[in-house]
């Protein structure tokens, strides 16, 4: 008893006090892209070619779909003007599939808060069920990290929930394997209405790194399920995930 | 000479493995598993050629074997040879061949053969994961629970079915396939441009140890040498992997018999080693670090002295947290005896990894076939032989002393290094008709990936192993006799890859 209480004296209290606070992040982050603005010189295509989920569009101007971007390095190695990189600005999230699309001199659409309706009634308290739908284990860890005393996911009223019987919303991790469709698409209706979908991670907004197999259906956008909350990366950083979550209840403006 | 030696991180030319008749293949296998080998891989490549890998407790060095597997089916060595159980299966499966005496033939991750119409179960309607007769045990007072595909806490979904009386439980079998994307199926061909995001989440909670053996067969095939800078990295990395899921594990472990402080602080802790493979390269796990012939990011002196720093107060706030189990008489004794897998079923059914060496099973790829740094930095072995959660515990944490001094004597090393490269340049051609072996030892222990190449230089064949594929078997076993309600502790101290397995 004594050891436990000297453990507890010597481990404190670590809660970090995002969202007063932003904590530090890594240095060599890689989060929401700044591209060039001009046409790339020579009608370079290098960070095109090199992207391993076409997430980088042609045209006159270089544009990013974060939905599909695993905000890896082949671009940023493969360009050579180095005018294509990646801040450190971690708000991704958005509310509409449309708005993952990062273009130069946009300014980048992060998501809102619900609809007043839908404010009134998860505003306090969100309960979600996570199914993860042949995630790669990445998503899980950081969506299941909000839970550790480090976030408290608690302290903002959302909660994971055992059931789907219990929750407001369902987040779906991984590009949707046809051997998890069924089981998806149950687990969405044992949810009762109304209800919220949150894909996390590239995989779930647009299979991510499994888009071309056949195994699977492009996550819930390519499955047909309406989305409300979509949180790119592989894997989002916890940070963007609960950024997501609080801009979506009004928590964060 | 009946098979071919291969070491860990080279390639041999596929001429130089011997190919047998397939009742000598089968024989050679039965025969040195009954000595003193282990088998590390037994798989089946396009145009029915199998392959058979070989690991003994007595050298670093593997053996190979090749064969032609008869389209019409075969007899199973299971009966003679346990640990084959699930490669059999899988051949079946992807092969959509019959074999014949196996003593649980199901399919293995519930999808299509490849490239083929035969189908070993002579299926026609589409294939529904989990759809297969279970094993059932009849009587009064017997009772059946199933459990998932999906699961109460934010885990991977897998099918798990009791058969139990009362409490205790008779019987569990463990359906899989639910994570099935295809992998393996897509690598044939390659490799693509996707093919290092596959390598990197492929188990994505093992991203150094996965795309780190992947890197070891590509730089064996392409013989490249890659700079020691870069290789201190890279064990850097792995090492912090382990450290994370780890002190992540013993955390949970706590957490079901209801201990809250060890739970709470290894939870925190956990990102604190986190956060500092994203020091290294941005990404907490790891992702984009590695790439064949080297790494993509240095760490220069600033961020050793930054990483040796944090080391320390995370290692001394660890041991802290974890030293509350073993000083806590009720954890103890919830923990000691449970879900136990006796030494020589653990031997018999193939562990490895933390699973296999709380059997008194020494099987470490650091220790026994090593790469990169381990070459010079010895791992030491841990000594535990009960196979219970507590032994699953105890190995975790001595692991977690051994990576810390590890990683002391790494950063140390890197300190001292003079600036210099960190890559080789990687030629694009890989060399025809070749095998190249990589292994490292995850986190949850042996990570195999061995790549087979083609007349023209492409991948005919790529077949991962990850350590999973053998320990779930491992935790059915664990809950024999056991009470229903400690499936979650038992499933806790193995904590195994679903995604890794379903490939």
């Amino acid at each position: 008893m004594l050891k436990i209480l000297a453990s507890r004296l010597r481990q404190g209290h670590r809660t970090n006090a995002f969202p007063e606070e932003v904590p530090p992040m890594p240095d060599r982050f890689r989060g929401l892209p700044e591209l060039p603005g001009e046409p790339c010189p020579g009608g370079c295509r290098a960070c095109v070619d090199a992207c391993p989920t076409e997430a980088i569009g042609e045209g006159p101007r270089i544009t990013l779909d974060l939905g599909r971007c695993l905000f890896c390095t082949a671009c940023t190695d493969a360009c050579p003007e180095h005018t294509l990189r990646f801040t450190d600005e971690f708000r991704l999230a958005t509310r509409a599939r449309e708005d993952l699309l990062a273009a130069p001199g946009e300014a980048y659409r992060v998501a809102g808060a619900l609809e007043a309706k839908a404010l009134a009634l998860f505003g306090r308290s969100l309960k979600l069920r996570v199914v993860s739908a042949g995630g790669c284990n990445g998503c899980e860890v950081d969506v299941n990290v909000l839970g550790t005393i480090g976030w408290d996911l608690g302290r903002f009223g959302i909660q994971v929930v055992a059931s789907p019987r219990h929750a407001d919303a369902v987040l779906i991790c991984g590009p949707v394997t046809r051997n998890m469709e069924l089981a998806l698409a149950k687990t969405l209706a044992a949810t009762p209405d109304p209800k919220l979908v949150i894909a996390v991670g590239a995989c779930a907004i647009s299979g991510g790194p499994y888009r071309d197999q056949e195994e699977q259906l492009c996550g819930a956008v390519g499955a047909g399920i309406p989305v409300d909350l979509f949180i790119p990366g592989c894997p989002p950083h916890p940070l963007t995930i609960l950024d997501g979550l609080l801009r979506l209840l009004d928590r964060v403006k | 000479m009946t098979s071919a030696p291969i070491s860990n991180g080279t390639a041999i030319p596929l001429s130089e493995v011997p190919a047998l008749p397939f009742p000598d293949f089968q024989e050679f296998i039965v025969e040195a598993c009954g000595d003193d080998h282990r088998l590390v891989a037994l798989f089946a490549g396009q145009d029915l050629e199998g392959f058979a890998v070989l690991a003994s407790g007595a050298g670093p060095v593997l053996r190979v074997v090749r064969t032609t597997i008869p389209a019409a089916g075969f007899p199973s060595i299971t009966p003679r040879c346990p640990e084959a159980h699930l490669f059999e299966r899988e051949i079946a499966e992807q092969r959509g061949l019959k074999i014949f005496g196996h003593p649980w033939f199901k399919p293995v991750r519930y999808h299509r053969a490849l490239g083929t119409p035969r189908d070993a179960w002579d299926r026609t309607a589409p294939i529904q994961p989990g759809v297969a007769p279970f094993y059932r045990v009849e009587g009064r007072q017997v009772h059946e629970v199933g459990v998932g595909p999906v699961h109460a806490g934010v885990i991977e979904p897998g099918h798990f079915r009791f058969q139990c009386s009362g409490e205790t439980v008779f019987n569990l079998e463990i359906a899989l396939g639910y994570q099935h994307r295809g992998i393996e199926r897509t690598l044939a061909g390659g490799p693509h441009r996707s093919t290092l995001k596959h390598m990197e989440t492929a188990s994505g909670d093992t991203t150094i140890g996965h795309l780190w053996a992947h890197c070891l067969a590509m730089e064996g095939l392409l013989d490249l040498e890659v700079p020691l800078r870069a290789n201190l990295i890279r064990a850097v990395a792995l090492e912090l992997e382990r450290l994370a899921n780890h002190t992540g594990d013993l955390g949970a472990i706590a957490g079901d018999v209801g201990f809250l402080p060890t739970m709470s602080y290894c939870g925190r802790l956990r990102g604190d080693w986190l956060n500092m493979t994203a020091a290294l390269c941005g990404s907490r796990l790891g992702r984009d670090l590695l790439k064949p012939g080297g790494v993509r990011f240095d760490v220069d002196a600033a961020r050793v002295e930054d990483l040796r720093g944090r080391l320390e107060a995370t290692a001394a706030d660890t041991l802290n947290a974890v030293d509350l189990i073993w000083h806590t008489p009720s954890v103890l004794a919830r923990l000691e005896g449970t879900g136990r897998v006796i030494p020589a079923q653990a031997k018999n059914i193939g562990l490895v990894g933390p699973a296999g060496r709380a059997c008194g099973l020494d099987r470490d790829v650091r220790r026994a076939h090593p790469f990169g740094p381990f070459q010079e930095a010895a791992i030491p072995g841990v000594n535990e032989d009960m196979g219970d959660v507590a032994a699953r515990a105890r190995v975790r944490a001595q692991e977690i002393q051994s990576s810390v001094e590890f990683l002391r004597w790494a950063l140390d090393v890197l300190r001292a290094l003079p600036p210099g490269p960190i890559e080789v340049q990687a030629p694009r051609a890989l060399p025809p008709d070749h095998l190249a072996l990589g292994m490292t030892e995850g986190w949850r222990g042996e990570v195999v990936h061995l790549a087979v190449t083609d007349g023209d230089g492409r991948f005919s064949r790529y077949k991962i192993v990850d350590p999973s594929f053998h320990n779930w078997t491992g935790l059915a076993l664990a809950l024999r006799g056991e009470e229903i309600s400690d499936f979650p502790l038992c499933n806790k101290s193995f904590n195994l890859s679903y995604c890794g397995f379903d490939l």
